[in-house]
């Protein structure tokens, strides 16, 4: 079974089918990225896989567990972690906590360990500190690092929330259109930093309207357009897929 | 290095504690100490609030009603005689562990009583349960919904406490002997023991203070302010944001119940007026005024603010006070009043004035 296998899923909001019996998975180790034209249910499926909204049916595999029905923190804490397409970061805390945070499930100090400030925390914090340093650095956002997070330039943030997802340890990282709202350096950028990523063993679902960065990257790439699945193929395949060329262009295209 | 930091201002804090006690002794005024140790325990209530609003971002309109529960049953419980059901078997139970006390009453009547400590614990232990069973269900809500449903726990409390004999309605109750912490250590109003209660609220007020500073700089602590900044997200890393702010509210209840306790002691009684709605936006009008994400600063306008009422200051327009504290706070400085800087204010006030003036007679032309 693959890493992340999903099996019929479907999701509909009223009459609205935004998810029609979508069948993929994604293997151990590949970049696998989600295309298809606005409203054709990128989003609702990353919502699905991790565990914001309920599928009306179906199951999702992740490493060989059913993930669907479990709450979000749960799915987190079996090694899936995610960005924003819209960055979500939380704010009033700096650049490094926001990192930090991305430890808590490596972590283990609880309530009254922390209103205590017991000492067997201490090493466990400064490892949290440390490890949110490597991440802001690898991410080239470290002296970023004390600063509170609305304060920071788009790209900054992006590259702080990036180093969060990483900081959880994650074996599959979903990313919500990683791109957006990047200029083409900041893209080639990130894109050099996907496949990095992938280099160090993390499998990557992603979903980028950024065609060329896609194609770059990934492995495969699935296809969706109307919350049906259209195509599952290598990037240079789905190029020439005429259905492909049709939903995206119009039919007079 | 970063924990020096952390509790550099807990010395200033003690220091300033023992000077203030000190002055009062040469100067005479030591009657400044009682709304001293007033303000103190009501500013344990507003530094536990300060967390959970300024930090966990849920809103509580129901702390008095917390405050109300441990003053309350500790008062309830060391006043009302068990005599009569001394055969109950669990009262029986209470005595085999030692937590009941004989006395006398004024009348020279038997009195068996639950002893202080004992009263304490099951106080606080109540206020926590009672936090943790409504705190499941309404932490799920958010915003104005949260707010209504913590207005309405507190308005539940204060009308069990008004209408209830047992709570001793509009009365509350009275006659409530000190806690006697040590031999030689006791919250009561006794003229006497004034100096020693000061040292005791505001001993609780450090440790509070460090308790919850070594809180939110801990992994617990930044889950929390986690959630107050993106909560979606803050689960998708991981964090069972359900289980923490349920925990937060908890905690801040027990810390109003505590506080509870100890001014019921220190007052001898305590009335309904504890429990009111207006105790509640009192407590979070502070916190407001302090600037929410700011123990310094709530435990600060804590101090003044409650001192100032207590003093008299506000007159019988006391609530109404805290009411337009409260407004004034969320028009002009969101972020706390410590954190303003009154030039810049003047100057991006006069500016919005300015290009609101140039709109409308560019409208008009």
């Amino acid at each position: 079974m693959a890493l992340l296998e999903i099996q019929n899923l479907n999701r509909h909001f009223g009459g609205l089918h935004a998810l029609n019996s979508v069948s993929f998975g994604v293997e151990q180790g590949m970049i696998k990225a989600v295309i298809g034209p606005n409203g054709a249910g990128k989003t609702t499926l990353f919502n699905l896989i991790a565990g914001n909204l309920p599928a009306n049916s179906g199951t999702i595999y992740f490493n060989e567990t059913k993930i669907n029905g479990r709450k979000p923190y749960q799915i987190a804490r079996l090694g899936l972690s995610r960005t924003y397409q819209n960055i979500k970061l939380f704010h009033g805390m700096t650049a490094l906590e926001n990192v930090m945070l991305g430890r808590h499930i490596r972590s283990k100090a609880g309530f009254m360990a922390g209103m205590l400030n017991l000492p067997w925390t201490w090493p466990e914090e400064r490892l949290i500190r440390d490890k949110g340093m490597e991440y802001l650095d690898l991410l080239g956002v470290a002296d970023c690092a004390d600063i509170e997070i609305s304060n920071l330039s788009f790209g900054q943030q992006r590259g702080v929330e990036f180093a969060r997802a990483l900081a959880t340890e994650p074996t599959l990282l979903l990313l919500d259109e990683p791109a957006a709202g990047l200029n083409i350096y900041e893209t080639a950028e990130i894109g050099r930093l996907i496949t990095k990523i992938r280099e160090s063993g993390v499998t990557i679902l992603l979903v980028e309207h950024d065609m060329s960065l896609v194609m770059d990257i990934s492995d495969e790439i699935v296809v969706l357009s109307f919350g049906e699945k259209i195509a599952e193929d290598l990037p240079h395949n789905i190029q020439q897929n005429e259905e492909v060329i049709r939903v995206y262009l119009g039919d007079d295209g | 290095m970063d924990l020096f930091k952390r509790y550099i201002p807990v010395f200033f804090l003690l220091a300033a504690v023992v000077t203030i006690q000190l002055v009062t002794q040469y100067t005479e005024t030591t009657y400044y100490l009682t709304q001293l140790t007033m303000s103190a325990y009501y500013s344990v209530v507003v530094i536990g609030l300060c967390v959970l609003m300024g930090y966990g971002g849920q809103i509580s309109l129901g702390h008095a009603g917390f405050f109300a529960i441990g003053g309350y049953l500790a008062g309830v419980l060391t006043t009302h005689n068990l005599m009569p059901f001394m055969d109950h078997g669990l009262v029986v139970f209470l005595d085999k562990i030692g937590l009941l006390v004989d006395s006398k009453s004024l009348y020279g009547e038997a009195l068996l009583t639950v002893q202080p400590w004992g009263a304490c614990i099951i106080a606080v232990l109540t206020a926590g349960v009672i936090a943790l069973a409504i705190g499941g269900p309404i932490l799920k809500l958010k915003g104005h919904y949260l707010a209504m449903a913590t207005l309405g726990f507190g308005i539940i409390i204060f009308r069990i406490a008004l209408a209830s004999t047992y709570f001793g309605e509009a009365d509350g109750i009275s006659e409530v002997p000190g806690f006697k912490l040590f031999p030689g250590l006791e919250v009561s109003g006794n003229f006497v023991a004034r100096v020693s209660n000061y040292y005791i609220a505001w001993g609780m007020v450090v440790v509070a203070v460090v308790l919850l500073l070594n809180l939110i700089h801990s992994r617990v602590g930044r889950a929390l302010r986690s959630i107050h900044g993106a909560e979606e997200a803050a689960n998708a890393m991981g964090v069972n944001t359900a289980r923490y702010k349920l925990y937060i509210f908890v905690l801040s209840a027990v810390f109003a119940a505590i506080a509870g306790v100890f001014v019921t002691h220190y007052n001898g009684g305590i009335g309904p007026s504890e429990a009111g709605v207006m105790k509640s936006v009192r407590y979070v009008a502070i916190v407001a005024v302090g600037g929410m994400a700011n123990i310094w600063g709530a435990l600060i306008m804590g101090i003044v603010l409650n001192f100032l009422s207590l003093r008299g200051v506000f007159g019988s327009y006391d609530d109404a006070v805290f009411g337009v504290i409260l407004v004034i706070i969320m028009l002009f400085a969101p972020e706390g009043i410590l954190k303003i800087n009154p030039w810049q204010k003047i100057k991006s006030l006069l500016a919005l004035y300015r290009t609101q003036d140039k709109e409308e007679s560019a409208i008009e032309n």
